[in-house]
């Protein structure tokens, strides 16, 4: 204890006091609004719908089945059900949400949503930078603001949109060949069942 | 190289003025008005170096964490002080319901009068010091310990735990290290023989081949300068020895309580004590207003009084920045068995060097006593003990 320490650690911050003025590699922090980091792929703040094709309102995923709405630990999410029914994206026919309100004051991005979801309609969102003037109103998100497409869902998070996109182009697959096939069954039947009028009319 | 009367009178500018601008009053009213006027600009200039410094202190902590520091308000964050004084005067004023508050009011008050009381002595430049008064050194310190007092007021009349506990921390700390910083400076009075801050400063004002006569360049100068910056660190609460403010374990220590403007008094009672503990340091070891070498005396001197003190705040900044701090025991370890005996040893050895009489035998013979018990002390009473790993003799 004769103080050398003390002299090899002032000299230590000496260096960084001088350094941090000649390097700008050895600042840590970066000036917020002006500069930003990138946000990582793993970073999730608040939900959103995602939509294929342009339309934001015919193109969105959601069925209206409202697991989301009664898996919501904090209740959050508010979900309106459609009387009629309108084509998705597959081109079945299905009901939509008239209403689909989060209000992400409430909201504690546990994602739990996104994992319940059997229509790979609801995301984590990255953006961040929500704050607003109307802390009721302007933190209730309806449908139209958290609409968001797909090709902005690949762009926020590249891995987890390829492996949503091979899954629901394989369950299209697998309803297609599924429509196929009962469409053949129907059309054997029916080849089947007029038999007759078939053999009739080849015979004239 | 100017001539000698522009150098006078840039090096008395500031007394000149002051006697141009009482000389419009009538002779009865001179001598009070010439007080007030100095009075007036030494509380000015003070705070205003305190703005000054908050916002270096921030940009240099920044630049050590290798941060930017405040860069938003105004050019590269200078008007940040500003800021901070409209924040801090509309911020409203809480007083605890259970709190005694007349003593709560008067205790930032007593420590910034009393803090401000302190540069009434110091020289900050040829002729330019408040009252010349002949126990100028014991005035500083009788003032430097009425501190003490307005820390325990606010610490006791809060009637909060943290409060008292950053109080009772802090009177044992200031009281502890008030005793090494008078001890340290009654060397400089032992080798000047005046209690007269000018007369010291006057006393260092000897060049030999361009190099001041200045007492840290002297064996137990150097010593005493040491044990004085340890204990003025301590005095002011400043890191290392901030414990009564430790935020990690006591809130913010005697000032919890505060809040608005009488926060910001706190703040600047620390920060003018850290200046005029600084110039103290300054006057007593480094020689004052003096030039630190022969050939640059043309400078004015309240420029050398005032680069000084800057020097000594930067000083504290740095150590700030890098040093963690210490824990209650290893403080008072510190004060009572490392720096109290080092300062005592060293008014033995500032005795001898001055019944040793010139030559070089005294700086042999005292540097090696200081240097050796310097080695004895830091190496074998300071050795921490080591305690190694816990032994179970029935929990097995």
């Amino acid at each position: 204890m004769l103080g050398e320490g003390i002299l090899k650690g002032m000299a230590e911050t000496a260096r960084n006091f001088a350094g941090s003025f000649v390097s700008k590699e050895r600042l840590t922090t970066v000036e917020y609004p002006e500069e930003r980091i990138p946000t990582f792929e793993n970073a999730r703040v608040f939900p959103f719908l995602v939509y294929d094709t342009n339309d934001w309102e015919a193109g969105l995923r959601c069925v209206a089945c409202q697991i989301c709405e009664k898996e919501c630990p904090p209740k959050c999410i508010y979900i309106d059900k459609s009387k009629d029914k309108k084509p998705d994206y597959a081109g079945k026919q299905q009901f939509y949400p008239t209403r689909f309100d989060i209000d992400i004051s409430v909201c504690m991005s546990c994602q739990i949503c996104v994992e319940v979801c059997p229509f790979e309609a609801i995301k984590m969102d990255t953006e961040f930078e929500l704050a607003t003037g109307d802390r009721f109103g302007g933190l209730l998100l309806d449908r139209k603001q958290l609409a968001k497409s797909n090709e902005y869902y690949h762009r926020i998070h590249p891995t987890e949109a390829a492996e949503v996109d091979v899954r629901l182009a394989e369950e299209k697959a697998k309803a297609n060949a599924k429509a196929k096939a009962a469409a053949d069954a129907a059309a054997a039947k029916a080849a089947a069942a007029k038999p007759a009028p078939h053999v009739e009319g080849a015979g004239d | 190289m100017l001539d000698k009367p522009i150098i006078d009178k840039m090096d008395q500018i500031f007394v000149l003025l002051q006697h141009w601008l009482v000389s419009f009053l009538p002779v009865s009213l001179q001598p009070l008005a010439a007080v007030l006027l100095s009075v007036i600009v030494i509380v000015c200039l003070f705070p205003a170096l305190f703005a000054l410094t908050t916002v270096f202190e921030r940009k240099g902590l920044g630049r050590i964490q290798n941060r930017l520091g405040p860069n938003r308000v105004g050019p590269f964050g200078f008007f940040q002080p500003i800021a901070d004084g409209i924040k801090s005067l509309t911020k409203e004023d809480i007083v605890p319901a259970s709190a005694n508050a007349p003593v709560h009011f008067l205790a930032p008050i007593v420590l910034v009068v009393a803090v401000f009381m302190g540069f009434a002595v110091l020289p900050m430049g040829r002729n330019m010091v408040l009252v010349d008064m002949d126990a100028g050194l014991l005035f500083y310190f009788a003032m430097g310990a009425s501190t003490e007092v307005s820390v325990f007021m606010a610490g006791w009349s809060s009637r909060n735990k943290y409060s008292l506990l950053g109080a009772m921390r802090a009177v044992a700390q200031m009281i502890s290290y008030e005793v090494v910083l008078l001890l340290s400076s009654v060397a400089v009075v032992m080798i000047s023989g005046t209690l007269s801050l000018p007369k010291i400063v006057e006393a260092q004002n000897q060049y030999t081949w361009d190099l001041p006569h200045w007492y840290i360049f002297t064996p137990w100068g150097l010593a005493g300068f040491v044990m004085y910056a340890i204990a003025a660190t301590a005095e002011t609460n400043r890191s290392p020895f901030d414990l009564p403010e430790g935020e990690s374990e006591l809130v913010a220590g005697y000032h919890t309580e505060y809040s608005g403007f009488k926060f910001a008094l706190f703040f600047l009672g620390e920060y003018l004590a850290m200046f005029s503990i600084s110039g103290l340091g300054a006057t007593l070891f480094l020689g004052g207003w003096t030039a630190p070498f022969s050939f640059l005396t043309f400078i004015p001197s309240w420029i050398w009084f005032f680069s000084k003190l800057m020097l000594s705040i930067f000083v504290f900044i740095w150590m700030r920045g890098t040093l963690p701090r210490l824990r209650q025991d290893q403080l008072m370890n510190f004060a009572w068995k490392f720096v109290l005996p080092f300062t005592l040893l060293n008014l033995m050895v500032t005795a001898l060097w001055r019944f040793m009489g010139e030559g070089w035998e005294r700086w042999v013979v005292c540097s090696a006593i200081l240097a050796v018990v310097w080695v004895f002390m830091g190496r074998i009473e300071m050795r921490s003990e080591h305690f190694g790993p816990r032994s179970y003799r029935y929990a097995e």
